[in-house]
């Protein structure tokens, strides 16, 4: 049946939606950078045994506070910890935070957002509800209560992080399909009896996603910061293990002799989140139907 | 506008008993018994049976909502277990220090941010306009905790010019106070500065491409005059109002930003409490936060009603 349309030439071939958005995001250099750190940040996390030159925890007496040097290029912590190890390691901690926090929001928040826009009127009512109340508290007191009540970890960071970023989705979702819904095309599928879930799987979510991209690519962002914002407070990861804002935090007290040590962390946190952003950004513009080209 | 206040009035009740309802709850996500780990290092059972019953935990939970909600309606926030102060006391202590900060930040975020979002529309596509872009990014995504140690480095530790910590109230040395606060207050309004310059930046372009400009233009008034007094004033509405929502940025911010220069505000307090276990305290915090962050946002949108007729029907 579509013989026809596989014999022509690659140039007369319709465009898709993904394609193009592709294609745009391909031509903005800021964004682009975005995605070539982010991969390289993801590269780093997987294989920090590997680059990191020594081991992250091993403390050493004989190079406390050391300068950085040929030996340990970012230094060394109070324990005479390498400070370049540290934030390689360190990677895994603020990654995954964003990862796994963002999925738990999505995974969430996504579906119930579908169920306010397409489902019966009550939940919309009650999903609505939930959400103005939940985005009624600042992001981060939200999610220090919540990691407060369940026990500082980097798991329960990543929970807290992720409930608190969940209305944002329900939000962004509820608000997608209401507008996506009185489109023909879903009216066409409920005309020929497809069952609500189906439509709302098949029909509505597929063209709710590029806003969703934007929306997960900017939420790692925050969810980043969020993560290290925990973490300088004791609320994250634990000691021993790295996570740049607890190596923040041990920073602020060397200040005067150390300074290097505050450096690194925050120089990578700031970097990822950048990259995240300029991401998030292209994405929006990419996929927006009013930019030309 | 009196019947539009009332219905917005009436639409908050909801979210307000949802918001309680979630405060409440988190008192239910402690691990073990929450009389235990309330009363930390007391291990006597009469402390702790005492506690069971101050706080009714013997109760059915949804009779201690009430319990609770009821104190709250009264402005009892329950009792610092650590400090053994009323919540509400230590909150009314606390809480006029990082509004001070507050709104310093947000002074310097309106005084860094409206302009440069101007300069960047109106120069669209010129050097001016990436460099705005620049820093707004930077602005943007920068953790103001790490932002706050270099500046310490930078002004306290290397040059000496301001305190690294502490604070001073205006009414006691206005001079000192400054020096206190002006660094943290620059650190929590760089973030706001930068979704500012953001905002006014796009709604400065579509005003600037509008019909009403392209009239003033027509009738050959200068361009000061065009940006200034004919986009500029339309464009700041929206910009003005989600200022106001960037509130709730600045109460999370402070957190960390008290945290670093040691002052003495409302988030340092939820997180000393936080390490105390001073469960009705982090609970008092976030709940008069929200309400806080709901009156403001509520503000805003009497204000953007106020300010643009059209919403008014």
């Amino acid at each position: 049946m579509s013989a026809g349309v596989s014999t022509l030439p690659a140039a007369s071939r319709p465009e898709t939606p993904m394609q193009r958005a592709w294609r745009r995001l391909k031509a903005r250099k800021a964004a682009m950078f975005g995605l070539v750190v982010i991969l390289a940040l993801v590269l780093i996390a997987i294989f920090a045994p590997l680059i990191a030159p020594f081991d992250p925890t091993r403390q050493s007496w004989a190079a406390v506070r050391k300068a950085p040097s040929a030996l340990h290029w970012f230094g060394t912590d109070e324990v005479g910890r390498d400070l370049l190890s540290r934030v390689i390691f360190g990677t895994r901690a603020s990654l995954a935070a964003g990862v796994v926090s963002v999925g738990i929001a999505v995974a969430l928040g996504v579906p119930l957002g579908l169920l306010a826009g397409y489902g019966p009127r009550w939940a919309d009512t009650v999903l609505s509800r939930i959400t103005d109340a939940m985005l009624a508290s600042p992001f981060l007191i939200l999610a220090i209560a919540l990691a407060a009540f369940l026990g500082p970890s980097l798991t329960n960071a990543m929970i807290a992080i992720g409930v608190t970023a969940t209305p944002i989705f329900i939000r962004l979702t509820r608000g997608q399909v209401m507008t996506v819904k009185v489109e023909d095309y879903v009216e066409s599928a409920r005309a020929v009896g497809n069952p609500r879930w189906r439509i709302a799987v098949k029909h509505i979510l597929p063209n709710v996603m590029p806003q969703l991209l934007v929306q997960i690519t900017l939420t790692i962002a925050m969810a980043v910061i969020a993560e290290a914002s925990l973490s300088f407070l004791g609320l994250g990861q634990q000691p021993p293990a790295p996570s740049w804002g607890s190596m923040l935090n041990s920073a602020q007290r060397f200040l005067t002799n150390a300074p290097w040590m505050a450096i690194w962390p925050g120089l990578a946190i700031f970097v990822t989140v950048l990259s995240f952003n300029l991401l998030g950004d292209g994405l929006r513009d990419a996929f927006d139907p009013r930019e030309r080209g | 506008m009196l019947a539009l206040v009332a219905r917005r009035l009436m639409q908050l009740v909801p979210t307000i008993i949802i918001v309680s309802m979630m405060i409440f709850g988190l008192q239910q996500l402690l691990p073990g018994d929450p009389a235990t780990i309330m009363a930390g290092e007391e291990r006597d059972p009469e402390v702790i049976e005492q506690i069971r019953k101050q706080y009714r935990l013997d109760q059915p939970i949804p009779l201690q909502y009430v319990y609770w909600i009821k104190g709250v309606v009264k402005g009892d926030l329950g009792e610092s277990m650590r400090l053994k102060e009323p919540v509400s006391r230590l909150v009314a202590q606390k809480l006029p220090v990082t509004l001070q900060l507050a709104a310093m930040a947000m002074l310097i975020a309106i005084l860094i941010g409206v302009p440069a979002g101007i300069v960047s529309a109106v120069k669209k596509d010129t050097p001016w306009d990436y460099i705005v872009n620049v820093i707004s990014l930077w602005g943007i995504s920068t953790p103001n905790f790490w932002l706050g140690i270099l500046m310490i480095f930078l002004f306290s530790v290397h040059l000496g010019w301001l305190p690294a910590s502490g604070y001073v109230s205006p009414f006691e040395n206005p001079w000192q106070s400054l020096k206190t606060t002006i660094m943290p207050a620059f650190v929590l309004g760089n973030s706001i500065a930068g979704v500012l310059m953001r905002h006014t930046r796009a709604a400065m372009l579509q005003a600037l491409s509008s019909d009403y400009v392209r009239t003033a233009r027509a009738k050959g008034l200068g361009e000061t005059r065009v940006i200034l007094a004919h986009a500029m004033r339309n464009a700041l509405t929206p910009v003005i109002t989600l200022g106001a929502l960037e509130f709730g940025t600045l109460l999370s911010g402070a957190v960390l930003t008290e945290q670093i220069f040691t002052i003495p505000g409302f988030g340092k307090l939820i997180v000393d409490a936080v390490f105390n276990r001073d469960y009705a305290v982090v609970q008092g915090v976030v709940l008069v936060t929200s309400a806080t962050y709901i009156l403001l946002n509520l503000l805003a949108d009497l204000g953007y009603i106020l300010v643009n007729p059209r919403l008014r029907t």
